[in-house]
Protein backbone atom coordinates (compact mmCIF):
# COMPACT_ATOMS: atom_id res chain seq x y z
CA UNK A 1 0.00 0.00 0.00
CA UNK A 2 1.33 3.19 -1.29
CA UNK A 3 0.24 7.06 0.96
CA UNK A 4 1.07 10.20 -1.20
CA UNK A 5 1.78 12.41 1.35
CA UNK A 6 1.73 16.19 0.43
CA UNK A 7 4.92 18.42 0.59
CA UNK A 8 4.31 20.33 3.93
CA UNK A 9 1.95 23.63 3.05
CA UNK A 10 2.16 23.60 -0.71
CA UNK A 11 -0.57 25.53 -2.18
CA UNK A 12 -2.67 24.94 1.17
CA UNK A 13 -1.80 28.24 2.91
CA UNK A 14 -5.18 29.16 4.75
CA UNK A 15 -5.94 32.46 3.32
CA UNK A 16 -5.44 34.31 7.02
CA UNK A 17 -1.82 33.38 6.99
CA UNK A 18 -1.39 34.30 3.83
CA UNK A 19 1.61 37.14 3.02
CA UNK A 20 0.56 38.23 -0.65
CA UNK A 21 -2.61 40.71 -1.33
CA UNK A 22 -2.83 41.62 2.06
CA UNK A 23 -4.48 45.85 2.05
CA UNK A 24 -0.96 47.52 3.05
CA UNK A 25 0.91 45.58 -0.19
CA UNK A 26 4.54 45.90 0.87
CA UNK A 27 4.32 48.93 3.06
CA UNK A 28 6.47 48.02 5.49
CA UNK A 29 8.97 46.52 3.30
CA UNK A 30 9.40 49.35 1.56
CA UNK A 31 9.32 51.35 5.02
CA UNK A 32 12.28 49.15 6.00
CA UNK A 33 14.19 49.79 3.54
CA UNK A 34 13.89 53.69 2.87
CA UNK A 35 15.10 53.58 6.89
CA UNK A 36 18.50 52.15 5.61
CA UNK A 37 18.70 54.19 2.31
CA UNK A 38 17.92 57.43 3.84
CA UNK A 39 19.94 56.97 6.93
CA UNK A 40 23.20 56.45 5.40
CA UNK A 41 22.48 59.85 3.38
CA UNK A 42 21.49 61.27 6.32
CA UNK A 43 24.80 60.45 7.86
CA UNK A 44 26.87 62.28 4.98
CA UNK A 45 24.08 65.29 5.19
CA UNK A 46 23.85 65.61 9.11
CA UNK A 47 27.78 65.07 9.16
CA UNK A 48 28.72 68.02 6.94
CA UNK A 49 26.07 69.90 8.13
CA UNK A 50 27.33 70.27 11.87
CA UNK A 51 30.88 70.06 11.07
CA UNK A 52 30.05 73.19 8.51
CA UNK A 53 28.00 75.26 11.05
CA UNK A 54 29.84 74.49 14.15
CA UNK A 55 33.74 73.28 13.49
CA UNK A 56 34.35 75.73 11.43
CA UNK A 57 35.60 78.71 12.26
CA UNK A 58 34.02 80.36 14.67
CA UNK A 59 31.80 77.63 14.81
CA UNK A 60 28.54 78.50 16.69
CA UNK A 61 29.11 81.97 17.49
CA UNK A 62 29.31 82.62 13.22
CA UNK A 63 25.85 81.95 13.29
CA UNK A 64 23.53 84.94 12.35
CA UNK A 65 21.11 86.28 9.94
CA UNK A 66 23.74 86.75 7.40
CA UNK A 67 25.23 82.94 7.60
CA UNK A 68 21.99 81.59 6.75
CA UNK A 69 22.11 84.21 3.68
CA UNK A 70 25.52 83.49 3.02
CA UNK A 71 24.64 79.94 2.77
CA UNK A 72 21.43 80.13 0.91
CA UNK A 73 22.76 82.00 -1.89
CA UNK A 74 24.07 78.94 -2.87
CA UNK A 75 22.04 76.30 -4.74
CA UNK A 76 24.39 73.89 -3.19
CA UNK A 77 23.26 74.48 0.57
CA UNK A 78 19.75 74.85 -0.93
CA UNK A 79 19.42 71.52 -2.06
CA UNK A 80 21.96 69.92 0.79
CA UNK A 81 19.35 71.81 3.45
CA UNK A 82 16.31 70.29 1.54
CA UNK A 83 17.24 66.76 0.50
CA UNK A 84 18.19 66.85 4.80
CA UNK A 85 15.00 68.09 5.67
CA UNK A 86 12.69 65.60 3.80
CA UNK A 87 14.80 62.88 4.46
CA UNK A 88 15.44 63.60 8.36
CA UNK A 89 11.30 64.58 8.39
CA UNK A 90 10.54 61.22 6.86
CA UNK A 91 12.98 58.72 8.73
CA UNK A 92 11.85 60.21 11.74
CA UNK A 93 7.99 60.13 11.09
CA UNK A 94 8.64 56.95 10.42
CA UNK A 95 10.49 56.02 13.09
CA UNK A 96 8.03 57.59 15.69
CA UNK A 97 5.61 55.77 13.77
CA UNK A 98 7.38 52.58 14.56
CA UNK A 99 7.21 53.56 18.41
CA UNK A 100 3.29 54.46 18.36
CA UNK A 101 2.47 50.96 16.40
CA UNK A 102 4.77 49.39 19.24
CA UNK A 103 3.59 50.97 22.23
CA UNK A 104 -0.27 52.45 21.78
CA UNK A 105 -2.56 49.39 22.44
CA UNK A 106 -5.93 50.85 21.54
CA UNK A 107 -7.33 51.65 17.98
CA UNK A 108 -8.53 54.74 18.60
CA UNK A 109 -5.22 55.80 20.67
CA UNK A 110 -2.98 54.89 17.77
CA UNK A 111 -4.85 56.42 15.61
CA UNK A 112 -5.62 59.83 17.13
CA UNK A 113 -1.48 59.82 18.13
CA UNK A 114 -0.29 59.18 14.17
CA UNK A 115 -2.80 61.77 13.35
CA UNK A 116 -1.23 64.23 15.20
CA UNK A 117 2.29 63.14 14.01
CA UNK A 118 1.26 63.21 10.31
CA UNK A 119 0.21 66.29 10.63
CA UNK A 120 2.93 68.09 11.92
CA UNK A 121 5.33 66.17 9.90
CA UNK A 122 3.36 67.82 6.71
CA UNK A 123 3.13 71.47 8.65
CA UNK A 124 7.03 71.14 8.88
CA UNK A 125 7.46 69.73 5.84
CA UNK A 126 5.99 72.29 3.47
CA UNK A 127 6.88 75.09 6.31
CA UNK A 128 10.61 74.28 5.88
CA UNK A 129 10.75 73.50 1.79
CA UNK A 130 8.79 77.34 1.89
CA UNK A 131 11.46 78.83 3.65
CA UNK A 132 14.13 77.43 1.62
CA UNK A 133 12.71 78.69 -1.67
CA UNK A 134 10.77 81.69 -0.49
CA UNK A 135 14.28 83.18 1.64
CA UNK A 136 14.83 86.80 0.65
CA UNK A 137 18.27 88.55 1.89
CA UNK A 138 16.67 91.88 1.61
CA UNK A 139 13.16 91.46 3.16
CA UNK A 140 11.53 94.62 2.88
CA UNK A 141 8.06 95.88 4.80
CA UNK A 142 6.07 98.82 3.13
CA UNK A 143 8.83 99.91 1.09
CA UNK A 144 11.26 99.97 3.88
CA UNK A 145 14.15 97.01 4.16
CA UNK A 146 14.35 95.66 7.37
CA UNK A 147 17.16 96.15 9.60
CA UNK A 148 19.96 93.33 9.46
CA UNK A 149 18.97 92.23 6.22
CA UNK A 150 21.81 91.83 3.33
CA UNK A 151 20.18 94.93 0.66
CA UNK A 152 22.02 95.88 -3.05
CA UNK A 153 23.58 99.12 -2.49
CA UNK B 1 5.04 27.51 39.19
CA UNK B 2 6.30 30.51 36.79
CA UNK B 3 3.93 33.23 36.49
CA UNK B 4 5.28 34.58 33.72
CA UNK B 5 6.12 33.86 30.56
CA UNK B 6 9.08 32.09 29.96
CA UNK B 7 11.54 34.20 28.01
CA UNK B 8 11.05 37.58 25.35
CA UNK B 9 12.75 37.93 22.58
CA UNK B 10 15.35 40.16 23.97
CA UNK B 11 17.27 39.35 27.41
CA UNK B 12 19.55 42.51 27.73
CA UNK B 13 22.77 42.49 26.95
CA UNK B 14 24.41 44.43 23.73
CA UNK B 15 21.37 43.87 21.65
CA UNK B 16 18.41 45.02 23.60
CA UNK B 17 19.81 47.91 25.00
CA UNK B 18 21.64 48.98 21.31
CA UNK B 19 17.91 49.20 20.49
CA UNK B 20 16.84 50.99 23.34
CA UNK B 21 19.20 53.54 22.92
CA UNK B 22 18.60 53.52 19.09
CA UNK B 23 14.95 54.07 19.84
CA UNK B 24 15.32 57.07 22.55
CA UNK B 25 18.29 58.74 20.88
CA UNK B 26 15.47 58.27 17.23
CA UNK B 27 12.66 60.11 19.52
CA UNK B 28 15.16 63.17 21.29
CA UNK B 29 16.71 63.91 17.78
CA UNK B 30 12.62 63.93 16.18
CA UNK B 31 11.91 66.43 18.31
CA UNK B 32 14.76 68.61 18.36
CA UNK B 33 14.28 68.38 14.61
CA UNK B 34 10.74 69.95 14.94
CA UNK B 35 11.70 72.43 16.63
CA UNK B 36 14.78 73.53 14.59
CA UNK B 37 12.97 73.82 11.71
CA UNK B 38 10.62 76.21 13.54
CA UNK B 39 13.98 78.95 14.43
CA UNK B 40 15.28 78.65 11.19
CA UNK B 41 12.09 79.26 9.94
CA UNK B 42 12.07 83.14 11.75
CA UNK B 43 14.58 84.13 9.14
CA UNK B 44 10.90 84.59 7.22
CA UNK B 45 9.85 86.80 9.78
CA UNK B 46 12.86 89.29 10.15
CA UNK B 47 16.29 88.99 10.44
CA UNK B 48 16.34 90.32 14.05
CA UNK B 49 14.12 87.66 15.28
CA UNK B 50 16.14 84.78 13.94
CA UNK B 51 19.39 86.09 15.50
CA UNK B 52 17.76 87.29 18.70
CA UNK B 53 16.70 83.24 18.59
CA UNK B 54 19.35 82.06 17.58
CA UNK B 55 21.10 83.82 20.22
CA UNK B 56 19.43 81.71 23.02
CA UNK B 57 21.60 78.73 21.23
CA UNK B 58 24.80 80.53 22.53
CA UNK B 59 24.81 80.55 26.39
CA UNK B 60 26.65 77.83 28.01
CA UNK B 61 23.77 75.75 29.38
CA UNK B 62 22.56 75.52 25.46
CA UNK B 63 26.45 74.27 24.46
CA UNK B 64 26.04 71.84 27.17
CA UNK B 65 22.82 70.84 25.83
CA UNK B 66 23.52 70.66 22.18
CA UNK B 67 26.69 68.53 23.10
CA UNK B 68 24.09 66.22 24.25
CA UNK B 69 22.07 66.33 21.27
CA UNK B 70 25.33 65.32 19.36
CA UNK B 71 26.29 62.67 21.45
CA UNK B 72 22.72 61.31 20.42
CA UNK B 73 23.13 62.25 16.66
CA UNK B 74 26.38 60.67 16.77
CA UNK B 75 25.35 57.46 18.28
CA UNK B 76 22.08 56.70 16.26
CA UNK B 77 24.61 57.50 13.10
CA UNK B 78 26.78 55.23 14.05
CA UNK B 79 24.45 52.56 15.73
CA UNK B 80 21.91 53.26 12.54
CA UNK B 81 24.95 51.60 10.20
CA UNK B 82 25.64 48.53 12.66
CA UNK B 83 21.51 48.03 11.80
CA UNK B 84 22.68 47.49 8.58
CA UNK B 85 25.39 45.51 8.54
CA UNK B 86 23.50 43.52 10.65
CA UNK B 87 20.62 43.20 7.85
CA UNK B 88 22.72 43.40 4.63
CA UNK B 89 26.09 41.74 5.39
CA UNK B 90 26.36 38.18 5.78
CA UNK B 91 28.26 37.94 8.83
CA UNK B 92 26.18 41.18 10.53
CA UNK B 93 24.20 38.99 12.88
CA UNK B 94 27.05 37.23 13.88
CA UNK B 95 28.85 39.87 14.75
CA UNK B 96 26.81 42.32 16.25
CA UNK B 97 28.19 42.04 19.39
CA UNK B 98 31.70 43.25 18.41
CA UNK B 99 29.77 45.85 16.03
CA UNK B 100 28.30 47.78 19.05
CA UNK B 101 31.85 48.00 20.92
CA UNK B 102 33.26 49.58 17.49
CA UNK B 103 29.88 51.73 17.64
CA UNK B 104 31.01 52.62 21.12
CA UNK B 105 34.67 53.46 20.15
CA UNK B 106 34.24 55.19 17.43
CA UNK B 107 31.24 57.31 19.36
CA UNK B 108 33.70 58.14 22.29
CA UNK B 109 36.75 59.35 19.96
CA UNK B 110 34.07 61.61 17.50
CA UNK B 111 32.28 63.05 20.67
CA UNK B 112 35.93 63.86 22.36
CA UNK B 113 36.82 66.01 19.23
CA UNK B 114 33.25 67.47 18.85
CA UNK B 115 33.57 68.59 22.78
CA UNK B 116 37.14 69.64 23.14
CA UNK B 117 36.10 72.08 19.50
CA UNK B 118 32.42 73.08 20.46
CA UNK B 119 32.87 73.94 24.16
CA UNK B 120 36.02 75.77 23.54
CA UNK B 121 34.23 77.73 20.90
CA UNK B 122 31.07 78.19 23.17
CA UNK B 123 32.67 78.90 26.04
CA UNK B 124 35.60 80.71 25.55
CA UNK B 125 35.64 84.20 24.40
CA UNK B 126 32.77 85.76 23.76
Amino acid sequence: MTATIESPRSGRIAPQYRRHGGSRGNFEMIAWLFMRLSGVVLVVLIFGHLFVNLMVGEGIHAIDFGFVAGKWADPFWQVWDLTMLWLAMLHGTNGVRTIINDYAEKDSTRRWLKTVLYSATVVIIVLGTLVIFTFDPCPVVNGVPLPGGFCPA
Amino acid sequence: MPTKPAGTLYRGREGMWSWVGHRITGVVIFFFLLVHVLDTSLVRVSPEAYTAVIGAYKNPLMALGETGLVAAIVFHAFNGLRIIAVDFWKKGAKYQRQMLWAVMGLWLVTMVAFSIRHLSLALGGH
